[in-house]
């Protein structure tokens, strides 16, 4: 059911020229069998037979996946399927809930970011993340956002106004905002929290984004915000982003992920997940018949 | 069992609280009858010395002379002391039982703190004058002849002494300390160091985050344990040497408020003596009441940010763990 | 960036270390005490400690039996007087624990926990020594009770919030009054847990010395009364400590060891219980 994969290296994809101002991504070994969401693009991220343990309950089985990049990839499932589990696998957020265990490869850019030598906390910088409830600091909004770069010692003083802006304008909340930047976080609402968190993500420069449920705990016009935002930022971030609600799936994203008691049963282009897909299971799932 | 009619119901329902309404108003008419008790029984040192009585320096009851200000100062120097050589041990134990321990280890550690709370104050006095006193004595005989000079070390090698004092208070507040700030740390929504991590913090500064969070609780904790230190009574006055002088140095023998009343209340001959030892009691029970409002207001702000209706942080007495905010003796 | 992350780290492996060093520097003094109480107060503790009574100033021998016998005549008035009026509080508490009044209980109730025993020594005294012109057990026993009180009441009050409120509203349904709810269904529920934090009190208050030594004050001999002073373990220690002689000194020891012997063995029957019952409600 899922992806099966061979570990031998495919030839690597022509590589596409990058919008960023570096030198294009140096080419990444794909180790997932390409598939219509994925087939010819960059791939960001990519899973090889990843298993997953909480103590001795094994919560996911042998997911092979592959992230193209500047692109959303929707996770979708019911409740309690792994695809949050197989999220916080991504940046190694599991890391920090005791008595877990993986087994397999997680790529990032072609590098294992659980073999020796991963340095996690920049790998956390690289791949950041926006959680289900916001959970500003109980600091000021300028402090939120220039919490990531100062630990990470990335800008001089001089520099924070500059990138702060930059970082709340790139999540449509600097208009909101910008003549408050010292007072508290805290005093925001749910829809603009969940925007400052976004922008706290972003001012790390990340190049993946995962987002974890992120309108479940907002009203309709905050969801419709953060959508909007979502659809802006792909141009520029690899985005990945757990939810429940399927419209949301078919709306922002480009390649969709269905997941299923901890495997994954389908991974293509969103289109044919939510009009043709390729298992039963999973129509049964988008038309509601269960889950 | 006869069917009561639901009138003598609502009656009976209505008896139950206010019988134990009754019974919880002792409580607070308890604390209320402490402060008036103490009021009127001090009133003749009251009305006599007003405020002179703390700032005078000489307590000679032989010639009449009441002057409190070396038992301020005492228990001043030595809670301050106390907390400073305290504190950072006591958050540090809290940040590993809370953050960092291994889950095994967890209990058996927190256990064995909560046991050095449990030690009656009589047994560290006891072992201060026959083991610490001694060290510390030691401990004044060999500073280097230069250092003494200066005011802090100055003084004879007594062993006791404001050192000794500072230290086991420091020794007993600890695990009272540690253990509110557990609690403290635990209200924590654990998004918040999933927040740091997720931007790339190190451990340390994720409990840093934690912390932050936390700092009015955790500020609440430490008044908390300086309220016991300010307190404590045996053990102090086993080891302080018991002497009314307002001195700087950490070998001089010196006194504290319940120190004195200790030791000299049952030796007070007239009544200006035993209400001057009273007023000192009033004095001693007002700052620490002041002082446990606003840490437990503190400590429940931090818990009050997080959901609207938690049940206040409230300490758990026993035998819940942590070890209750225990009464000093 | 490289190297300012490796300092980050570094720093915070220092911290582990430094934390994990603060719980050693801690129980550094937990196994000092326990060592000295242990070495020196075994070999003192004979038969002759529990069943003889002091010898007169200067002379060696005797025991202390006069003082163990008075700390269970204080800590009996204590709990006669402490163990209703907190279990009660604590009922109310967990009842109405919404009302604002209850608020100001509680509150009150940590601020009392917090008052220094010495003072509550001096409010016993005018209470009930002042009137009458002489120390009392009595007088011992209310200031313990004081004590006590905000610690029961607090300990029945979450005990008994542990407990489902499915069972007060069952045994509302059936017909039984507040009060035979609380006091027949929640209370009988929550009994284990109450009667440890009771015996944990106990323990304590059997610790405490200030509170007595201008109420029970003391007593060479032995004595019952009521109305009388009285001896305790914990006074007759302070009084042997500091004293001059040798032999007082060794049965100071002694009769510490007794008081830390009793306290861990209720520390330990205490943790015990409280995880049975953990583990009872969490099912």
């Amino acid at each position: 059911m899922s992806d099966t994969m061979a570990p031998d290296v495919d030839a690597p994809p022509e590589p596409n020229p990058s919008t960023s101002a570096a030198a294009p991504p140096p080419a990444v070994a794909v180790v997932v069998e390409p598939n219509a969401a994925t087939a010819g693009k960059v791939l960001r991220m990519q899973t090889a037979k990843l298993n997953f343990w909480y103590g001795p309950k094994q919560a996911l089985y042998d997911i092979s996946l592959a992230i193209p990049e500047k692109s959303v990839t929707a996770f979708i499932g019911p409740s309690g399927c792994g695809k949050s589990t197989y999220l916080r696998c991504l940046n190694r957020m599991n890391d920090i809930i005791p008595d877990t265990r993986v087994e397999g490869e997680v790529l990032l850019d072609g590098r294992d970011i659980y073999g020796a030598g991963t340095d996690i906390v920049d790998l956390r910088r690289q791949v950041g993340m926006v959680f289900q409830k916001s959970n500003p600091f109980p600091k000021s909004i300028f402090d939120n956002v220039a919490y990531g770069p100062r630990i990470n010692g990335m800008y001089s003083k001089a520099e924070l106004p500059q990138r702060v802006e930059q970082a709340l304008r790139r999540s449509a909340l600097w208009d909101e905002v910008k003549d408050r930047l010292n007072t508290s976080a805290m005093g925001l609402s749910g829809g603009q929290q969940q925007r400052l968190c976004i922008a706290r993500a972003l001012a790390v420069e990340p190049e993946v984004l995962l987002m974890d449920e992120p309108c479940s705990a907002l009203d309709p016009i905050a969801t419709g915000k953060v959508e909007e935002l979502i659809y802006e930022l792909k141009r520029d971030y690899t985005i990945v982003i757990v939810t429940h609600n399927m419209q949301q799936a078919a709306r922002v994203s480009e390649s969709t992920a269905f997941f299923m008691l901890g495997r994954l049963v389908e991974h293509d282009k969103t289109e044919k997940i939510f009009t043709n897909p390729g298992q039963k299971i999973t129509e049964d799932y988008i038309t509601g018949r269960f889950g | 069992m006869k069917k009561t009619p639901s009138r003598s119901r609502s009656a009976d329902d209505r008896g139950f609280r206010l019988g134990t309404g009754f019974f919880a108003l002792l409580v607070v008419l308890l604390v209320a009858a402490i402060f008036f008790e103490l009021y009127r029984t001090s009133s003749l040192s009251l009305t006599k010395f007003g405020w002179r009585f703390w700032t005078g320096k000489t307590w000679d009851p032989v010639s009449g002379e009441f002057g409190a200000l070396p038992f301020i100062w005492g228990t001043l120097y030595s809670s301050i002391l106390a907390m400073l050589i305290s504190t950072p041990i006591a958050l540090g134990i809290a940040i590993f039982l809370s953050e960092l321990s291994p889950r095994p280890l967890r209990t058996p550690l927190a256990f064995l703190t909560e046991l050095l709370a449990a030690i009656p104050s009589i047994v560290y006095g006891l072992w201060g004058i026959f083991v610490l006193v001694p060290i510390v004595r030691k401990l004044e005989l060999i500073t280097p002849a230069w250092l003494k000079k200066v005011p802090l070390f100055s003084g004879p090698p007594l062993g006791v002494g404001m050192l000794s004092a500072a230290l086991i208070l420091a020794v007993m507040v600890i695990p009272f300390t540690s253990s509110v700030a557990r609690e403290v740390l635990k209200a924590v929504p654990p998004s918040q160091r999933e927040a740091a991590y997720a931007l790339g913090a190190t451990r340390w500064e994720a409990i840093q985050a934690a912390l932050r969070y936390g700092r009015t609780g955790v500020a609440g904790a430490i008044m908390l344990g300086f309220g016991r230190a300010i307190g404590e009574t045996m053990a102090v006055t086993m080891v302080i040497g018991n002497n009314p002088q307002v001195s700087t140095s950490l070998f001089a023998p010196q006194y504290t408020m319940a120190a004195v009343i200790a030791n000299e209340f049952t030796e007070a001959a007239d009544d200006l003596y035993l209400s001057a030892l009273i007023e000192i009691g009033l004095v001693l029970f007002v700052i620490t009441v002041i002082i446990n409002a606003l840490s437990r207001l503190l400590i429940w702000s931090v818990s009050r940010e997080v959901k609207p209706r938690t049940e206040a942080l409230a300490l758990p007495a026993l035998p819940l763990p942590p070890a209750p905010p225990e009464a000093t003796a | 960036m490289r190297r300012r992350t490796r300092t980050r780290k570094a720093l915070s492996n220092a911290v582990v270390v430094l934390c994990a060093a603060a719980v050693l520097l801690a129980l550094v003094p937990l196994f000092f005490v326990f060592f000295y109480v242990v070495q020196q107060g075994f070999s003192s503790l004979n038969l002759d400690f529990f069943t003889k009574m002091p010898k007169p100033v200067g002379e060696a021998g005797g025991g202390m039996a006069n003082a163990i016998v008075g700390t269970l005549v204080l800590i009996a008035i204590a709990g006669a007087i402490a163990i209703p009026v907190g279990i009660i509080a604590g009922v109310y508490l967990s009842e109405y624990g919404k009302k604002k009044f209850a608020s100001l209980v509680r509150f009150t109730a940590d601020i009392l926990n917090g008052v220094p025993s010495i003072v509550i020594g001096i409010f016993a005294y005018g209470l009930a020594v002042l009137p009458v012109k002489h120390f009392s057990a009595l007088a011992g026993g209310l200031a313990l009770s004081f004590m006590m009180i905000p610690i029961i009441t607090r300990t029945t009050e979450e005990l008994l919030n542990l407990v489902p409120g499915t069972l007060r509203e069952g045994s509302l349904a059936l017909g039984a009054t507040r009060s035979r709810a609380a006091f027949s269904v929640m209370v009988p529920a929550a009994l284990p847990g109450i009667m440890t934090g009771i015996l944990v009190a106990l323990s304590r208050i059997a610790g405490e010395t200030a509170p007595l030594l201008f109420t029970a004050f003391n007593n060479r001999f032995f004595s019952t009364r009521l109305d009388q002073p009285i001896s305790s373990l914990t006074v007759q220690v302070y009084t042997y400590a500091i004293s001059p002689y040798e032999d007082w000194h060794r049965q100071a020891w002694a009769g510490a060891l007794v008081l830390v012997a009793v306290v861990f063995l209720f520390s330990v029957l205490a943790r015990v219980v409280t995880r049975r019952l953990e583990r009872m409600h969490r099912v």
